[in-house]
């Protein structure tokens, strides 16, 4: 919105620079956001706040230039004419009838008419100022309302009263089906929940928001009826938006109008059209309330004020500050320490003490306010996986993934690819792409690969940390999660060492980190993965029972339907079951002071067998000094038979209580490889 | 002297256990270990000396101890015994020293100076195995902390220095909590600039029940209060939606932090002072704050808050021109709060009469734009590596 100081003057004798003004209105919650032009031709572009509709015009501004400066205010106190009388009988003469049908979507309604008007261009003062606000003259009637508007904040509206039918104004909701074409040359289908102006016979505007086509004011209108009415906040703004109107009118009125300007409004739009196209008044203002507005007056209470603000303010001050912005103060005390507050009938945001007290406080200046931290007693509470997630973050870090956020949305088609549970749609998505919530936080990933590959980023390592949703019911559900994303090399070209690519075990040694942070009694793999991964390179991570991770290669369908060239590997961390385990709590292990044996098993076995049915079995054995068995080398081809694979494997020995003789660590190797020949295992001969 | 010649040292069986005997046999053992010894000239000479004097398997010593000791009458074994503890003593010391010849040979062989003093020979290998130290070293890749992140944890550090504990709260809400517990009543003209993302299929459910996803994360606040009793103070850092066309300045996902204080004793001066604080802890000790009114339908009074420009160190200019982060003004603005409205207090049943507190709200990436100068936020939600990584 624009305000042109210099109208401002019109009400208040202002002897500050525009740009002080400027500022000083935004401190004291006006906000100027700029300042362009300049002299008389200076503009604030406004962006005065939701519940300050009194404010969007000059003199509401003014006002508050008025309490800020302390300065009086001039009252805009139309001069007119007086009117010929009202007759019976004669056709445009006649004495006009309001009927509000719907009190509670029209409070009051006020109207009055002017006979023998010339239509014609404004006179150059009102273009002007008109000119200056981005408002294009069109006559000077409907300039005048539109000037009001701008003025004092109250929408008004012009009709050609000889297109108005049956001699009256009819407040109604709109009949199903009844048609009405805006002043926007639209034709609006209505319906009951549309309030309307109407005549006798048709709807000539919808209620606070655009007068009707038919009845507007042209060249050859003669005689002009004005409306000013107050509407319902809530009923004009469904109404607005049901039709996608949202007009300069219905803007003030779903923020709330001023009750009792209806009349001087009236009179202030009869003034502009008699001073520019002449013409008489008819009658009085016909002024019809169907219901006042209950503004109950607000007690207010000094020692209210310093508690919520802290700071002991002068009496003086703070009435001052009232009454510059009209409101009226009765001291129901003797110390005037307390006060019955009448708020001004444009103030629709003042019920409360509360709200009295931030006028006082906003006036005052809130710099003015000393900057005190206030005492506390308690302690800090920390969130109960705050440690959890803090750990994998750092080992994340550690691991060489940067961290990254993706959108939360996703296409329904990538739902169905990387998740089957039940999708949670938006109602009003950004795009078709981004419909559902994500049920997967894999194709954000993969995304996020993509977009870095073609960009020429060939190693990269992501994670992200976020939640997932998921439909049950009527409920939504969230659940969090961790997708590490991994392509190109494990280590990078150098000129010390030649390139390794990333590989499965990579990824695998990562979620293994990761995982060790958590205490569990066992930790298996299985390979039995999701469809979308590589099925002989991916591995869900079983901890205790439950499955914590799923990751491995993205199946190369997927990866190529992507366009991704390269072999990408994603592990997904379950965090809501993963963190059902604790955090690992460390007890500290005497060191070893007696020397570890080695002894290392070289065996053929069929490619049937896994290393982990080796380890279970070797474990099963139950032998108290093998300290760890694990495998050293691995060999394929060459002298060994298609089908099969070599195998290196080295158990370690040692005890904590003295050292282990030959002929014991002799007698446990016969055990293992007793063991390892039971699972068909070859001892190899060198 | 290879031990594999046909001249090679042989242990003899002895008849006489005398004492001129034993005097003989060692001394011509000895000749040959230090013949022997002499002629060991590389490492694979050396062991396979070490191991013909020394292999528990027949090696010379082993031989010793059975064709000497063992076969030695009772009476003589006391001397042989200590004889062979002699010898053995001999054939260690040799073996050693054999070893530590090769060694010092080897040094002598790598270095152009094959001659001189042992410390004039260690400088020079020293020296021979000089590297070209300005090669780039071989660097661990770590990962880096997600700028939006990394801020969003600085200001809860802030926070929690003063007190402030943290709290979450879910992604999709409630209308409830979203809008009606904060004081956006149904209908409120508030509520559009909120641009809302709603959930499909809600329009059977009462507009309280209904799903979305939450625009700010002070629904936390609702959360928090409905299961605590004052005192409070609680950060609730979170992602946050909103209907926005993503562009450089706008998208539809961004990261808040709410901060919430009630007790009995809080007022607007604390308000400010905390913030102040806050501002200056996160952006230097010559930050200014300025405070003025605003509205929001959850607090009363409210304010926004600026900081002195961080670039322009508020004079608004800089470089000879106006500055462009703050369009001259000197100002930035940063975020909004205010005192607690009694309306909201009524939804979580606290007494507005006997506590008062004060809430706060910022934007993440807004605060994360200005500390490093990022020109489109867009650059925090594509997963550019080239981006995250300078962040590391």
């Amino acid at each position: 919105m624009k305000i042109s100081p210099q109208w401002l003057r019109d009400f208040v004798d202002l002897n500050v620079n525009y740009h002080q003004l400027a500022d000083d209105l935004t401190l004291a919650g006006i906000a100027v956001e700029s300042v362009s032009g300049e002299g008389d031709a200076t503009i604030f572009e406004m962006d005065i706040t939701t519940n300050r509709p009194d404010a969007m015009n000059h003199y509401g501004v003014a006002r508050e230039c008025s309490a800020i400066y302390d300065l009086p205010l001039k009252a805009i106190e139309p001069e007119l004419q007086v009117a010929v009388p009202a007759q019976a009988g004669g056709d445009s003469r006649a004495p006009f009838s309001i009927d509000i049908q719907d009190g509670q979507g029209c409070a009051r309604f006020t109207a009055r008419i002017i006979r023998d008007a010339t239509i014609k261009r404004s006179p150059e003062k009102i273009v002007r100022r008109l000119g200056l606000l981005d408002q294009r003259p069109i006559n000077n009637a409907v300039d005048a309302s539109n000037y009001t508007l701008w003025e004092m904040g109250k929408p008004t509206h012009v009709f050609d009263l000889d297109l108005l039918e049956g001699g009256k104004i009819v407040v109604r909701r709109a009949r199903d089906g009844e048609v009405l074409k805006t002043l926007d040359g639209v034709e609006r289908k209505l319906t009951s929940e549309d309030l309307v102006v109407a005549d006798a016979k048709k709807p000539v505007g919808l209620a606070g928001t655009m007068g009707g086509f038919d009845t507007m004011i042209t060249e050859k209108t003669r005689n002009i009826l004005i409306e000013s009415a107050w509407w319902d906040p809530v009923t004009v703004r469904k109404m607005s938006r049901r039709h996608g109107l949202h007009t300069d009118a219905s803007h003030r009125f779903e923020r709330g109008a001023d009750y009792e300007s209806t009349v001087v409004s009236c009179n202030r739009v009869a003034e502009l059209i008699l001073q520019s196209g002449g013409g008489e008044l008819v009658g009085g203002p016909v002024d019809v309330m169907a219901r006042k507005l209950d503004q109950a007056p607000v007690a207010l209470h000094v020692s209210e004020v310093y508690r919520i603000l802290g700071e002991k303010l002068e009496t003086t001050e703070m009435l001052r500050i009232l009454r510059r912005l009209g409101f009226e103060l009765i001291p129901e005390h003797e110390e005037e320490i307390e006060f019955t507050v009448q708020v001004p009938s444009w103030r629709l945001d003042v019920e409360r003490e509360i709200d009295v007290i931030e006028e006082i406080a906003r006036l005052h200046g809130y710099d003015k306010f000393a900057n005190t931290l206030p005492a506390y007693v308690g302690a800090v509470v920390e969130l109960p996986d705050a440690e959890k997630e803090k750990k994998l973050r750092t080992s994340l870090l550690a691991l060489g993934y940067d961290e990254a956020i993706s959108l939360t949305f996703i296409s329904h088609q990538d739902a169905e690819q990387f998740s089957s549970v039940p999708v949670i749609e938006l109602a009003n998505p950004l795009s078709e792409e981004a419909s559902v919530m994500r049920t997967s936080m894999v194709p954000g990933m993969l995304n996020m690969l993509a977009y870095n590959l073609n960009r020429g980023s060939d190693n990269i390592r992501l994670f992200e940390a976020g939640n997932v949703f998921e439909a049950a019911g009527e409920k939504a559900l969230e659940f969090k999660r961790i997708c590490m994303g991994a392509t190109g090399n494990a280590v990078k070209e150098s000129v010390h060492y030649p390139a390794r690519p990333t590989s499965f075990f990579d990824l695998k040694g990562d979620v293994e980190t990761l995982l060790a942070a958590f205490q569990h009694a066992g930790l298996e793999y299985k390979a039995d993965t999701a469809e979308y991964y590589h099925p002989g390179r991916s591995a869900l991570a079983i901890m205790d029972g439950e499955v914590v991770a799923q990751f491995g290669q993205i199946h190369p369908e997927i990866a190529a339907g992507r366009k991704l060239k390269q072999d990408i590997f994603i592990a997904e961390l379950y965090l809501d079951r993963l963190y059902q385990c604790g955090l690992r709590s460390v007890r500290y292990e005497p060191l070893p002071r007696y020397p570890a044996v080695e002894r290392d098993f070289s065996v053929i076995f069929d490619d049937s067998i896994e290393f982990a049915t080796m380890q279970k079995a070797v474990a099963a054995l139950r032998l108290g000094e093998l300290r760890s068995f694990v495998p050293v080398e691995i060999f394929r081809g060459g002298s060994i038979p298609a089908g099969k694979y070599s195998l290196l494997l080295r158990a370690t020995f040692q005890s904590g209580e003295r050292t282990l003789r030959e002929d014991e660590a002799g007698q446990w190797s016969g055990q293992i490889i007793g063991t390892l020949e039971g699972l068909g295992g070859v001892l190899r001969t060198s | 002297m290879s031990p594999k010649k046909k001249s090679a040292y042989t242990v003899p069986k002895l008849k006489d256990f005398s004492a001129a005997a034993l005097d003989d046999a060692a001394a011509k053992l000895l000749r040959a270990l230090e013949e022997e010894a002499e002629a060991v000239s590389n490492e694979d000479e050396w062991k396979q000396f070490r191991d013909r004097w020394m292999a528990r398997k027949n090696g010379i010593l082993t031989q010793v101890r059975e064709r000497w000791l063992i076969e030695s009458p009772a009476s003589a074994k006391a001397v042989v015994g200590k004889r062979f503890n002699e010898l053995k003593q001999e054939v260690e010391n040799q073996v050693q020293a054999a070893l530590r010849d090769v060694e010092e040979r080897l040094i002598r062989g790598a270095t152009p100076i094959a001659s001189g003093t042992l410390e004039e020979i260690f400088r020079a290998q020293l020296e021979s195995e000089r590297l070209d130290i300005t090669l780039p070293g071989i660097r661990r890749p770590l990962g880096a902390q997600h700028p939006v992140i990394k801020t969003m944890n600085e200001m809860v550090g802030v926070f929690r220095n003063l007190g402030y504990s943290v709290e979450e709260g879910p992604e999709i809400e409630t209308d409830y909590y979203n809008f009606e517990a904060l004081n956006f009543p149904p209908n409120h003209p508030a509520r559009d600039t909120q641009d809302t993302l709603f959930m499909a299929n809600q329009e059977s459910k009462p507009l309280r029940d209904r799903l979305l996803l939450r625009t700010h994360t002070s629904p936390v606040q609702i959360r928090t209060m409905e299961k605590m009793k004052p005192p409070v103070r609680v950060v609730c850092p979170g992602k946050v939606h909103r209907n926005d066309a993503p562009d450089a300045t706008h998208s539809p996902i961004f990261h808040q932090i709410e901060g919430l204080a009630v007790d009995t004793n809080i007022t607007f001066c604390d308000l400010k002072g905390t913030l102040d604080h806050a501002m200056k802890e996160m952006f230097g000790s010559s930050v200014r704050t300025r405070f003025y009114p605003s509205f929001f339908p959850f607090t009363e009074p409210s304010a926004d808050v600026q900081i002195s420009c961080i670039f322009c160190g508020g004079r608004g200019y800089r470089d000879g021109g106006p500055c462009r982060n703050c369009k001259a003004s000197g100002w930035i603005e940063l975020l909004g709060c205010g005192m607690v409205d009694p309306n909201v207090y009524g939804f979580v049943d606290y007494d507005a009469k006997k506590v008062g507190g004060f809430a706060f709200g910022m934007g993440v990436e807004r605060i994360a734009i200005l500390k490093y100068g990022v020109d489109d936020i867009q650059l925090f939600f594509n997963g550019d590596v080239r981006f995250l990584e300078q962040f590391a």
